[in-house]
């Protein structure tokens, strides 16, 4: 008998492009797609292999690590492994009970109390009613709005709401895992307690399947991992590896993107570019001059509290700066209206010399609308002036007089 | 909690019908009544009357009947007060209706949950069952009112109502399961089930007696399982005259109404996540 606690043998997902995002959805497109299926014969459909043949195991009471581009079918393996959606080839097969902190606070509902929303939202993971009694004190305590138990959630604030959710999601007594990205949203401390509480879930003996943008949360967490490209495994094996090999070919010759403009969003990014101190595009900036991130962004709908976010990763996969709009210009960022914006960030001189990788946000405290974590790529050229190889270099002013201190 | 050796393998393959799924049905049936909870609480929040307004519907559907069917078209309601037979009648249906209705939307307004949160998805559509028993309840209270000023006095056979109610919630759920599902991919059963159901009314003895038919028509009256129902309850609570063996083709008219709409439900719910 196997160890595992989650086997995938040659899953694949197919999707059909117009299919799931609107397209069939009335009866006269139907309609209309048949007639003109059967004057022109075949039909030009546009088939998408989200998975394409992904064999994989996970040990019982191990983490395993996925990592890969936007779009490179990461989703879709938590999917299948929560038994959300089935494959179109392959068997996944799970052994134990199989909980999911996907998308945090799915299922709440506004009108209704704190403590009404746990009970809900416990059913919803597929806890007793008994479980969430046992795990009530704990959930709150996690939680920290159990002053606010008794109020309905539209007057909570985006981060009790945030917090609330994780705990109730943190909480399930589930053997299997499933965390797809929860760490993009809320602040610091937010996500070192989510982390934290993940760490231990796994010393429990549980095991964890955990998506991530954020390398640093995975080279933490997972002692394995596997790169997803285009639906495929690219590599499997210890962390380390899987994520240097990952950053390596993330790493290409890129100063300037332009991305396609998704209109089912409210806002979008259209393009990124890297400048240097004078203002022109550049890949590579002499490390003692500083460089800026300009992104033009499509603001269709006004969003409450909409904001965004650039920040700059190690080869390492360390995530070193990152920089916030409203942490200079508060709660309500300008970019209220819709309409189109050029927003820069200037970095001064302060990183030391190698390759970084430009990663960039768009979205609320509980939502998250644009996340790229591989926009740009920036060389800082020069040598460092210090004696070791420092992460930061301040240039920080010393004052030196002869003398006693006085 | 660690997995076990014991524990058995659930496998997630291709299949045509998720028969699965109906089996996790009841370890989810917590599920079912937060889920009907969360509805019936979140529509009447902030309300003064709060669920009272549940019986303003059927109220006023008996306003309109007394005048139209009543006091213009001089329809007879056997004996039995009109104001109680058509409030009756019209609670029966009402209470299918709305679940129907409530059903319709069930997944539809769960999107996010289908999307991300795995659970058995026939959960949806029963819950939508439940609020409406509620509702139920209090129009039944509203009704003993009336029996009390007519001085009605329901016999032995008050007894058979929740196989009456029971009755109601299979043909709910057969017409709900169909339509569900068919929401899912089709948004247009959203706009045509008013209609439908406006249509069906009709052909429901709510406002008038089922007597009123005659002859062989009386058998494709049947057809109809509401027909059996809201006569059903009026003979349980009233004392109108017992269903007769129309009752039978009514019954089976459910029974292959819920399993079409399982058997549909089961066969595309496997992709409503990826069609929703």
């Amino acid at each position: 008998m196997s160890a595992n606690a989650v086997e995938l043998e040659r899953v694949s997902k197919r999707y059909v492009l117009g299919e799931s995002h609107g397209g069939y959805n009335t009866l006269r497109d139907a309609i209309s797609a048949s007639v003109r299926r059967s004057v022109r014969g075949t039909a030009p459909r546009t088939e998408i292999w989200s998975l394409d043949a992904v064999s994989l195991e996970v040990e019982r009471g191990s983490a395993l690590g996925v990592i890969g581009r936007n779009g490179a079918g990461k989703s879709t393996l938590l999917k299948i492994v929560t038994r959300i959606t089935e494959p179109t080839l392959g068997t996944s097969r799970t052994r134990g009970k199989v909980g999911a902190l996907l998308e945090v606070g799915t299922g709440f509902h506004l009108e209704l109390t704190g403590r009404e929303n746990v009970y809900l939202n416990g059913a919803i993971l597929g806890m007793r009613r008994r479980e969430v009694d046992r795990r009530f004190d704990e959930i709150i305590d996690f939680s920290g709005v159990s002053r606010f138990l008794d109020t309905p959630m539209k007057r909570y604030s985006s981060g009790m709401y945030l917090r609330l959710a994780f705990a109730v999601a943190a909480h399930l007594d589930a053997s299997i895992i499933v965390v797809d990205e929860v760490l993009a949203v809320g602040d610091l401390e937010f996500q070192r307690r989510c982390l934290g509480k993940m760490e231990s879930l796994e010393q429990e003996g549980r095991t964890v399947i955990f998506v991530s943008h954020n390398l640093e949360a995975i080279r933490r967490l997972c002692d394995t991992s596997v790169w997803l490209d285009r639906g495929r495994i690219r590599a499997a094996g210890a962390t380390a590896d899987v994520v240097t090999a990952y950053l390596a070919e993330v790493v290409g010759e890129r100063a300037d993107v332009t991305y396609e403009d998704d209109a089912d969003l409210p806002v979008s990014l259209r393009r990124a570019r890297l400048l240097d101190r004078h203002g022109r595009s550049a890949s590579a900036v002499p490390r003692d001059e500083g460089f800026s991130v300009q992104l033009q962004l499509t603001v269709r709908e006004s969003v409450v509290g909409l904001d965004c976010s650039v920040f700059l990763q190690n080869l390492e996969g360390l995530r070193v700066v990152e920089e916030t709009l409203s942490a200079l210009e508060g709660r309500t960022t300008r970019l209220r209206a819709p309409g189109v914006y050029a927003a820069r960030v200037d970095f001064p001189p302060a990183l030391a010399s190698g390759d970084y990788i430009v990663g960039c946000w768009l979205g609320t405290s509980t939502e998250t609308f644009v996340y790229v974590d591989d926009a740009l790529r920036v060389r800082l050229v020069g040598a460092s002036k210090g004696r070791s190889t420092p992460l930061v270099e301040l240039g920080a002013p010393w004052h030196l007089v002869e003398g006693e201190a006085p | 909690m660690a997995s076990k050796l014991s524990d058995p393998w659930v496998e997630n393959r291709p299949s045509r019908i998720g028969v699965v799924a109906l089996r996790e049905l009841w370890p989810y049936r917590e599920l079912v009544y937060f889920l009907a909870l969360r509805d019936l609480k979140a529509r009447y929040k902030q309300a003064f009357f709060g669920i009272f307004w549940a019986v303003i519907q059927p109220v006023a559907g008996v306003a309109v009947f007394t005048i139209v069917f009543r006091k213009l078209a001089n329809i007879s309601s056997g004996g039995i007060p009109y104001l109680a037979f058509a409030f009756l009648g019209l609670l029966a249906w009402t209470y299918f209706a709305a679940s129907v209705n409530a059903a319709t939307t069930s997944l539809v307004a769960n999107a996010a949950l289908v999307t991300k949160v795995y659970f058995p998805r026939i959960a949806a559509p029963v819950a939508a069952l439940v609020p409406g028993l509620a509702e139920l309840a209090i129009g039944l209270v509203l009704l003993a009112g009336i029996m009390t000023h007519y001085r009605i006095v329901p016999g032995w056979a008050a007894l058979t109502l929740p196989a009456w109610v029971l009755a109601a919630m299979v043909v709910a759920l057969g017409a709900g399961l169909l339509v569900a599902s068919l929401n899912v991919k089709y948004r247009d059963v959203g706009a045509v089930m008013p209609v439908l159901l406006q249509l069906w009314l009709l052909a429901t003895p709510v406002a008038y007696p089922s007597s009123l038919v005659h002859g062989g028509w009386r058998w494709i009256y049947a057809l109809n399982p509401m027909a059996a129902v809201v006569d059903g309850v009026r003979w349980s609570v009233l004392g109108a005259e017992a269903p007769g063996g129309e009752a039978l083709v009514s019954g089976a008219a459910a029974l292959v109404l819920l399993a079409a709409g399982l058997l549909y439900f089961l066969r595309t719910e496997r992709k409503f996540a990826d069609v929703i």
